[in-house]
């Protein structure tokens, strides 16, 4: 399986390839809106490619619960190894 | 009632000849094609296979995040606007934003968003992206402009297909002449050279099919031409009331003293063939620019290179000036840049200014042999304009049966 920081990477390759935020600041305690500045439409299109990269299902009344990268992260190691 | 007088202070423009205004205006007047033979492997199966691209692309220019979230055609739009908007100086001209308008046409909209979204959907729904509905609608390109600059007043889109353009400059016109706003950001994008477009309009035999000379395709008013050239880009004018340019010691390049609108009520794709619709939009575009045929010395005509429509065009400019006629050089740049739909009004009326400041009307090509039933003074090289106060008329018609034309004049 692939390890938390893999995990952070690959997510913060995709948030800077949709919203242009440089790689090393997507860690782990940062917000997607309040510190990355990832509007809603913005976010769709990550859980969206998120879920390509790591083959995971993202329910959409779960994207409220991702506030930070940390989140997110955590839900994708859960669903990975769920 | 005298009318608020509204001048232009400043231009922006990619097309097939380049991607800024000065690189596009050396292009006409150099007498230069911006046709290609398309090499996309899409292109093997039409009948179509030429077209004008733009001569720089616009993801070449504007910035990676903001250039995804942009369908093509508003892309050529905010790339054209950001030019005139730094042109005209109003960066640091203290715009009151509320006073700041946007009309921004289009003919087709957010195509390349539209289809590309639709491949995604059949292969999974999920795929479709959350900003295809605001890339893909016709009014996005105004809205980004207006995002780009901040402006609060109104944000148009008119759309008449080919008249689009110029239809948006005479509605920027009409706000600032209402007491709306100050200053308007108004042109025409598109971006819509794709195969879709190019084997529809194929199919209405709208299109050349010279596909092993692109160069010579389009051709205005010549005996042997065979319909249009698809062409791509932006252009976009800033229009302001005369008061407020003088008030910030704005440069001038013209005055847009008129515009009028007609529509033929004739069919939904053939033009009037007595050309009485396009005549009477002259005729409007005139009497509101209080001046008359014997102040036009030079017309951009809608010239599209199709057999019927350069010929009503000719007989309503006939009609329209009369006698007068025979002293307006009539110019064609859908020569050169080929037939850029609902930013064709706008790429021309930015030319169309451009003449009168330089005084300089740009040539025609391929016009090897004048169709005789065409009466007009072509130029197939630049002529210079009179001296003296002069005036310049722009036409655009568009499928629908919509016409719209323009006078501007020198200041």
């Amino acid at each position: 399986m692939a390890s938390t920081e893999e995990i952070r990477s690959s997510l913060a390759e995709i948030v800077n390839e949709i919203a242009g935020i440089p790689v090393e600041d997507v860690q782990l305690d940062k917000s997607f809106t309040d510190d990355l500045d990832v509007d809603s439409l913005s976010m769709v299109e990550v859980v969206v490619a998120a879920e390509e990269k790591f083959t995971v299902k993202i329910p959409d009344d779960e994207v409220k619960n991702l506030k930070t990268v940390g989140d997110a992260v955590a839900f994708i190691e859960r669903a990975q190894n769920g | 009632m005298s009318k608020t007088r509204v001048v232009i202070t400043g231009l922006g423009a990619t097309t097939p000849l380049g991607g800024d205004v000065s690189s596009t205006w050396e292009g006409l007047l150099a007498g230069r094609s911006g046709a290609k033979r398309l090499t996309a492997d899409w292109v093997e199966n039409l009948a179509v296979q030429i077209a004008a691209p733009a001569a720089v692309e616009p993801t070449d220019v504007l910035e990676r995040v903001k250039a995804r979230r942009l369908d093509r055609n508003a892309q050529f739009a905010v790339v054209a606007a950001r030019e005139a908007w730094a042109d005209a100086g109003l960066a640091d001209a203290g715009l009151d934003l509320e006073r700041l308008g946007v009309a921004v046409a289009s003919g087709i909209g957010g195509l390349h968003t539209t289809l590309a979204n639709y491949d995604a959907l059949k292969v999974n729904p999920r795929r479709v992206s959350p900003l295809a509905i605001p890339m893909l609608m016709p009014n996005s390109a105004a809205a980004y402009v207006s995002l780009e600059f901040g402006a609060k007043a109104g944000v148009h889109t008119p759309v008449s297909a080919c008249a689009s353009g110029t239809e948006a400059i005479a509605l920027a016109l009409d706000q600032i002449r209402l007491g709306r706003a100050d200053v308007v950001l108004a042109g025409g994008t598109e971006g819509s050279i794709h195969p879709l477009p190019l084997a529809a309009f194929g199919q209405m035999m709208a299109l050349s099919k010279r596909n092993d000379e692109p160069e010579k395709a389009s051709r205005p008013w010549d005996v042997d031409r065979d319909g249009f050239l698809l062409g791509e880009g932006a252009g976009i004018l800033v229009l302001e009331s005369y008061e407020h340019a003088v008030a910030r010691g704005a440069k001038i390049y013209a005055e847009l003293a008129g515009a009028g609108i007609s529509a033929d009520g004739h069919d939904i794709a053939q033009p009037d063939p007595t050309g009485s619709g396009a005549r009477r939009a002259m005729e409007r575009a005139l009497a509101e620019g209080d001046l008359t045929a014997a102040d036009i010395f030079h017309i951009n005509a809608h010239a599209t290179s199709t057999p019927q429509g350069d010929i009503a065009e000719s007989l309503a400019i006939r009609q329209a000036l009369g006698k007068e006629a025979d002293h307006a050089i009539a110019t064609a740049p859908k020569s050169m840049i080929g037939h850029l739909l609902g930013a064709a009004g706008a790429v021309e009326s930015v030319a169309t200014v451009l003449a009168l400041h330089h005084r300089v009307s740009p040539p025609t090509i391929n016009l090897d042999k004048l169709d005789d039933r065409i009466e007009l003074d072509v130029a197939t090289e630049q002529r210079k304009l009179p001296d003296g106060d002069i005036a310049a008329l722009n036409n655009s018609f568009g499928f629908g049966g919509h016409n719209a034309a323009l006078a501007f004049k020198t200041v």
